[in-house]
């Protein structure tokens, strides 16, 4: 299998639903003309014109609202917010319109498009551009939610979202659009709303999503080595949440560990924490942890903004604390 | 700060105590949680605890005093600490000395209460008074806080403050949240709170495999018992439980049964014929030789193993009012209330009477862990130690008056429960076995059945299953 970097891979996912419908069509800011302001359009202006690799103004509610109307009239658009820090100024769009459009109008209008950009922290980017607003997002029926934290996840659920009849909400991150990873070639689709179990262990669970599986990952190998096994559970799409997988992790491993970029009050983890308690009750033999961003706007300082990320380190902690070690 | 040694409400009921004899004397340092004194209550002699570091200053009942609760007795202070004032105002201070002791009043009164003492004490002394801190930093105004710095005094908030769950707080920085319960320093004060904690996992395994988790020592933050300490409980020997055991376990605590028509009459007509109880007897005479083997056999394992023939009976009974719920029964007037638990009292003769000990879910007891915890109530029975939790709430009792050389009684009913086992002495007779004359180990047992609940064929078909497992005693050990 190829080892590509998870721009790449979204690259092919992406040329992979151009080609397949041509219904399918990119448009925001700097995706054509520049190939992206990350570059994941690379190429696709020349092999599919301009017709379907669309430059917008910048105006983010705008451009959103032209993905509605193109979704309602049987098109199938892809919009990218050059990160979705930007995308507050469209979540009109997306939450009033887009989530809601199937059930307003009585079944009459799908919304087959796609919302897709970089969320959450890079470095130092400070702290209007270092927020992870995946919980903003799954708070919203209507919407589904994807978070790939691995190349292979990413062309696989890309293509599922682009394929889906339903809006949905697709965040990368920019720091993770180099990172490598073994991807299927052609038709590699990862189902909506089924979690992977990344790492097999037997002590604890860690339940994550996104960019912070690498963190887990890096924990779990970390804690091997002290003879601590860990299973990860990829969610990978965070609306709807694989409750059986979660469930499936903690009866068997009785703790868990919540882990996630974001902040903590009605965060992603409090909905984790509520399905386990929910579903696990009997078997669980500590109070399940979470760890997150502090509960602080992102700092500028690199000292301070390393304090406030969630971490391997404190991700130690947390499981060593479920497994009454510390 | 000065900390009252106040007469404490050692059990639900009681309203005054004896002083029977001070632990400490007056000069001795004390520390928080010493015994500095005991106190006989309504039913037992209890301990009195020092609530706070420093030095027993004062004692202010004699032995022998009986006192009224919240009570001044003594008082915990700084070697050097003017106590004047406590002294004087003993009376009316002690009110909010003991709301602080119980915690049960709010936690800031008292706290407040007990800062405006020493303030006041400091002001009636010229030279500046050093003092030793028992109370938390937080609510001592700032020259009291000073004053901790200065003399590094052990900062014990606990005192003031209810007992709470000690949830492992979260990685640091979560959102600003005014009274979780991480914010609280560690509580040192658990001692007074004797609920067992335990993760479900742990109760669930527990449950699964028949062990009591009461007997389990828990290894996780403030005692909780967690799967780890279940499953090296299960290597030293888990228990096994009856079917019935396990059909009852997930019933809940208990059943009503309503009074019949027919329960009616006759609860009417036999009281009306025979006392407020009508008792009746049914006696067993059953053949304790593979049982008294079995002793020998127990013994020779070590002692930890040893059981006697009461041990035994006990195992026996608990198992048997599992198959037979109708025997562990209470009689309450207007209904009878099946127990779905089983706790088994052992009558204990004790020096001016009888008092009846506990064993709480004795079916889900090992053999040896009944032997240990009846050779340990027994014990404390005698010295008059038991705590009132300890001689309540049983659904059977078993008296045995074999050790005194007889060989069948009856025994009087302890109302509400619906009856008692009256055990005799073994004894070696000449039985006939298959047409053949044998010598065995015999022992009689004697039930008294409250006919309001029991009835005779109920009574006997408990007592049959009696005989089976006691005859055949391996079934109380695997």
């Amino acid at each position: 299998m190829a080892v590509v970097t998870y721009r790449e891979a979204l690259t092919q996912a992406l040329r992979e639903e151009l080609q397949r419908d041509d219904r399918v069509f990119l448009m925001g800011e700097e995706v054509a003309q520049y190939n992206g302001a990350y570059k994941v359009s690379k190429g696709l202006l020349d092999e599919f014109g301009p017709m379907r690799i669309v430059d917008t103004p910048i105006t983010e509610l705008g451009f959103a609202g032209v993905g509605v109307g193109a979704a309602m009239v049987g098109l199938r658009p892809i919009v990218e917010f050059m990160t979705w820090n930007f995308a507050l100024l469209a979540l009109d769009q997306v939450v009033n319109a887009a989530a809601k459009m199937l059930y307003m109008s009585g079944g009459q209008y799908n919304m087959p498009m796609v919302f897709r950009g970089p969320n959450g922290s890079a470095l130092q980017l400070s702290a209007q551009h270092s927020q992870a607003w995946e919980s903003w997002l799954a708070h919203i029926p209507g919407l589904k939610v994807c978070t790939p934290g691995t190349p292979a996840d990413a062309k696989g659920l890309l293509k599922a979202a682009i394929r889906d009849d339903n809006p949905v909400v697709f965040l990368e991150g920019e720091m993770l659009y180099n990172t490598k990873g073994e991807v299927p070639e052609g038709e590699h689709v990862v189902p909506i709303g089924v979690a992977e179990l990344k790492h097999e262990g037997d002590h604890c669970s860690i339940i994550t999503h996104g960019k912070m599986v690498l963190v887990a990952m890096k924990v779990a190998d970390e804690l091997a080595k002290e003879g601590i096994t860990l299973d990860v559970v990829d969610l990978r799409t965070v609306r709807p949440i694989d409750v059986e997988a979660i469930a499936q992790s903690v009866q068997k491993t009785n703790r868990a560990v919540v882990l996630e970029e974001g902040w903590e009050i009605c965060g992603m983890g409090s909905q984790v924490v509520d399905f386990i308690q929910r579903e696990c009750f009997d078997d669980l033999d500590a109070p399940v942890l979470r760890v997150h961003q502090e509960d602080v706007p992102m700092p500028y300082a690199k000292n301070l903004e390393r304090a406030a990320k969630p971490d391997a380190a404190k991700t130690i902690a947390a499981v060593k604390k479920v497994l009454y070690l510390d | 700060m000065a900390t009252k040694v106040v007469m404490e409400a050692l059990s639900p009921t009681m309203e005054e105590g004896r002083l029977v004899k001070w632990l400490k004397n007056e000069g001795d340092a004390v520390k928080t949680g010493d015994v500095i004194a005991e106190v006989e209550t309504d039913k037992a002699v209890m301990e009195l605890v020092a609530r706070a570091d420093g030095v027993l200053r004062k004692r202010l009942a004699n032995e022998g005093d009986a006192s009224p609760v919240g009570t001044l007795l003594g008082v915990i202070a700084g070697a050097d600490e003017n106590i004047d004032a406590l002294i004087g105002a003993g009376a009316p201070a002690a009110a909010p000395a003991q709301a602080a002791q119980g915690g049960s009043g709010p936690a800031k009164a008292p706290a407040n209460q007990a800062v405006a003492d020493t303030k006041e004490a400091a002001a009636q002394s010229a030279v500046p008074q050093s003092s030793d801190q028992s109370q938390g930093e937080a609510s001592a105004p700032p020259q009291q806080k000073a004053d901790v710095g200065a003399k590094g005094g052990a900062s014990q908030p606990s005192r003031l403050t209810p007992p709470r769950p000690q949830a492992p707080p979260p990685p640091k920085g979560n959102g600003a949240r005014p009274g979780r319960p991480g914010a609280a320093p560690a509580a040192g004060g658990a001692s007074s709170d004797k609920r067992q904690r335990s993760s479900p996992m742990a109760r669930r395994l527990a449950s699964e495999r028949g062990i009591a988790l009461g007997a389990i020592q828990g290894s996780g933050p403030g005692g909780r018992v967690v799967k780890r300490d279940v499953e090296s409980a299960k290597a030293s020997g888990a228990v096994r439980r009856s079917g019935a055991a396990e059909r009852l376990a997930s019933e809940g605590d208990f059943k009503d049964i309503p009074l019949t028509q027919i329960r009616k009459t006759i609860a009417r007509r036999l009281a009306e014929s025979n006392g407020p109880v009508p008792t009746f007897f049914l006696t067993a005479e059953f053949d304790v030789t593979r049982a008294a083997e079995m002793r020998v056999q127990l013994a020779e394992m070590g002692d930890e193993y040893k059981a006697s023939f009461n041990d035994i009976v006990l195992k026996a009974v608990a198992f048997a009012l599992a198959e037979h719920p109708e025997v562990n029964a209470h009689w309450l007037d207007d209904k009878i209330r099946q127990h779905n638990r089983i706790h088994v009292a052992m009558a204990v003769a004790v020096e001016d009477g009888l008092i009846t000990p506990v064993l709480f879910d004795a079916d889900r007891l090992h053999l040896w862990e009944i032997s240990a915890k009846a050779r340990e109530l027994a014990k404390r029975a005698r010295d008059r130690k038991l705590t009132p939790e300890e001689y309540t709430g049983a659904t059977f009792t078993v008296s045995n008056l074999g050790m005194f050389g007889i060989d069948q009684f009856t025994a009087i009913i302890n109302p509400p429960e619906a009856g008692i086992l009256a055990v005799g002495g073994v004894e070696a007779k000449p039985v006939v076995i298959d047409g053949v004359m044998e010598v065995r180990e015999r022992m009689r047992v004697t039930m008294s059945c409250d006919h309001r609940a029991i009835d005779g064929a109920t009574g006997a078909k408990f007592l049959q299953t009696l005989r089976a497992l006691i005859e055949n005693p391996l079934s109380l050990v695997i």
